[in-house]
């Protein structure tokens, strides 16, 4: 395993967070308009993506009132939803990221259980 | 105050409505589902929730330019699209022409992870976009229900729920939410504390084996509609709820008639037979002749160039065309012809409401004028009494709607009294025959009377009805002293009546005969006691002309004595006595 991992709070590394920590991480965080929690997630997911990828990752943020055909192609019912587009397999994260661990998890940054 | 006088004034008394082009729901529904609002279609899995919605969008683009999306949660367009293109709805045509818009939503639970507060905005935008950009009047959501498989907080679930449906009656499209039914509620997750304008509920009920689809109108705010469960039944073109008050009973009653191809029988129906588009039920225990009864109908038919159709729920196509030949009716030659199809089915075969379909397909594809079902009671055997009558009511309607006229026969049994069994339907039925079977002296016979006939005046008289090789038929009973008889009792009486009217005329002749001669002795009587009065008239003429002569002759001789003896002629002539003379001398 290369030395590069950033995870720091894992303790043991099980194949897929470790894979997929290594790859570059393609985000987007689809949000409805301009209201505080909007705002909020928006905050949230930049400051988690910057702590635990660091530069390996390209977060892109939707705004579904300007592009509603998006929405509908991507399948977005609940807003806020940060979609996991890469890598692979497809992760939607609805809500307003508050829980940072089940973002972490969903993100496969951190594993089920642990801590 | 004024914009509020004016706002009363375009919203009349009576809900507006979206018609749904569903055939029958907008009769129980008075009009279609309440216009800007929200309807609620409950029911179980396959109750045809999705079908009911989907056939609500298309009639809506079709028939009512009102375009449409259809949110589905469960199907993608494509399944969609194929599930009802067997209905004849094409939904990639439709959405081609921008009338329709079918956005499928993928909830997958496995993709998905909760991570805090949220809303479904998403959702809300989707349907906007979906609704803004075809001018959408019409909104389906099928099923809302799968959200909440796919998302865990129930809370914002419920609230967002409360939203959506207020902001599609902001948007003012009439929308169908179908909802799974649940455990002692309409729906599993109480959608319908959301949805208060209307609830239909769908139903697939299993009774004795069969499958009967049911609607019931739950609730409908601020609208009459019909409270009862009707049946409704899938079919090629579509759902239809076929409610026994759809047809308003506004049919044409046509006036002219049709023979019942026995003459005897147009005789006693005012003497020219059934009116056109009536309905006829013949009622009667088993081996009456009912079935020979209808066959002359259809021959009758099929003569004047008529199309028969006959639904048979006993026999065997082939079986009544040898037992009709038995009679004289060759019913084979109106087949080939064309004029006559036998439609055999078990009633046991399907579910009564399958055989409506088929009878209803059937007959639209025949164009018959007269439609036989022999015997109509054995559809009950497809489901429960009180199903087979309103099936019934619903046949009935249908075919005089289309003035086809309709000949049931109705098997009874022969402990209960006929006019009872039947009564359940005979009100439908605008003539009715009886034919019973009548036991005396060994023998059974039959006779046929007209136990009504609506709008003819019929004879009141029994029959006896009699199947020979030649057909059916009609002879007067014997009613007499000796009360009704029929069969061979009638013969015996009539040979009884014969023999003593040929002993009355002998009593008479010799009685006759007898007076004859008593005048005869009485006239030659009569001759004798004449001939005595001549006799005895000529004997007096003959002693008073005897008498005479003496006088005279004796006056003579004393006038000649007198002038002998110079006696005085007498003074008077008279005779002189002969003391005188003889002083004077």
């Amino acid at each position: 395993m290369p030395a590069s991992v950033t995870i720091t709070r894992k303790k043991t590394r099980p194949p897929s967070p470790a894979r997929a920590a290594q790859k570059k991480f393609m985000l987007r965080l689809y949000v409805a308009g301009t209201t505080p929690r909007s705002a909020q997630a928006i905050l949230d997911a930049q400051k988690l993506c910057q702590q635990h990828l660091g530069g390996r990752f390209k977060l892109e943020v939707i705004d579904i009132y300007q592009r509603p055909a998006l929405a509908r192609d991507e399948q977005i019912i609940a807003v806020p939803t940060l979609v996991r587009r890469l890598p692979q397999p497809l992760r939607k994260l609805v809500g307003d990221l508050s829980n940072a661990e089940r973002v972490l998890v969903g993100l496969d940054l951190l594993v089920r259980g642990e801590n | 105050m004024k914009k509020r006088g004016d706002q009363r004034k375009t919203n009349p008394a009576t809900l507006p409505k979206a018609p749904t082009g569903i055939q029958g729901l907008d009769d129980i529904t008075e009009g279609g589902l309440p216009l800007g609002r929200p309807t609620l279609i409950c029911g179980c899995a396959g109750s045809g929730k999705t079908l009911f919605a989907i056939e609500f969008l298309v009639r809506g683009a079709m028939e009512y330019n009102e375009p449409g999306v259809f949110m589905a949660f469960e199907e993608t367009s494509e399944e969609l699209a194929q599930n009802v293109a067997s209905l004849g709805f094409d939904l990639k045509d439709l959405a081609a022409q921008k009338r329709m818009i079918v956005d499928f939503v993928s909830i997958q639970r496995s993709e998905i992870l909760e991570t805090g507060e949220y809303d479904l905005e998403g959702l809300f935008v989707r349907l906007g976009y979906a609704i803004d950009s075809i001018g959408a009047k019409r909104v389906v959501l099928d099923s809302l229900e799968t959200l909440f498989s796919g998302l865990s907080n129930g809370a914002i679930l419920r609230a967002e729920l409360g939203r959506l449906f207020h902001w599609l009656k902001a948007k003012g499209v009439t929308a169908v939410i179908t909802a799974e039914r649940g455990d002692g509620k309409l729906t599993r997750h109480g959608l319908e504390e959301y949805v208060s304008d209307c609830v239909i509920l769908l139903d697939n009920r299993v009774s004795n084996q069969f499958a009967t689809r049911r609607v019931r109108v739950v609730k409908y705010r601020g609208s009459r509609h019909g409270t009862d469960e009707y049946p409704f039944l899938i079919g090629e073109r579509g759902l239809s709820v076929l409610p026994i008050t759809s047809v308003g009973l506004t049919h044409e009653a046509p006036t002219d008639r049709i023979p019942s191809g026995v003459p005897r029988l147009d005789t006693m129906l005012g003497g020219k037979g059934y009116f056109r588009g009536s309905s006829i039920l013949v009622s009667g225990t088993a081996g009456t002749g009912k079935t020979s009864l209808s066959a002359h109908l259809i021959d009758a038919t099929c003569r004047r160039g008529e199309r028969s159709l006959v639904f048979l729920f006993e026999e065997s196509p082939s079986q009544l065309l040898r037992n009709m030949r038995s009679i004289g009716l060759d019913l084979d030659l109106w087949m080939r012809k064309g004029l006559l199809l036998l439609h055999a089915a078990r009633p046991t075969l399907y579910g009564l409401e399958s055989h409506l379909v088929t009878m209803h397909k059937v007959t639209d594809e025949f164009k018959p004028n007269v439609v036989v079902m022999d015997p109509v009671t054995n559809l009950s055997s497809g489901g429960t009494v009180n199903e087979a009558k309103s099936l019934l009511t619903r046949l009935i309607d249908y075919f005089k709607t289309k003035q086809i006229t309709t000949f049931f026969t109705s098997l009874t049994a022969g402990e209960r009294s006929e006019e009872a069994t039947d009564i359940g339907i005979s009100s439908l039925m605008d003539t009715w025959l009886l034919v019973r079977d009548m036991e005396s002296n060994g023998e059974r016979n039959r006779v046929l009377y007209v136990l009504k006939s609506r709008g003819m005046a019929h004879s009141n008289q029994v029959r006896e009805f009699r199947l020979t090789n030649r057909g059916i038929d009609l002879v007067d009973v014997y009613v007499g002293p000796g009360g009704v008889l029929t069969g061979t009792a009638r013969l015996a009486q009539q040979a009884r009546e014969a023999a003593d009217q040929q002993a009355c005329e002998v009593a008479f002749l010799t009685r006759k005969r007898q007076l004859d001669r008593n005048c005869l002795a009485l006239s030659s009587q009569i001759k004798a006691l004449h001939l005595d009065l001549e006799n005895a008239q000529e004997e007096l003429k003959k002693i008073s002309a005897q008498e005479q002569f003496r006088t005279a002759t004796d006056a003579q001789v004393r006038a000649v004595m007198a002038r002998a003896r110079y006696a005085d002629p007498l003074a008077n002539g008279a005779h002189p006595t002969n003391a005188h003379p003889r002083k004077e001398v």
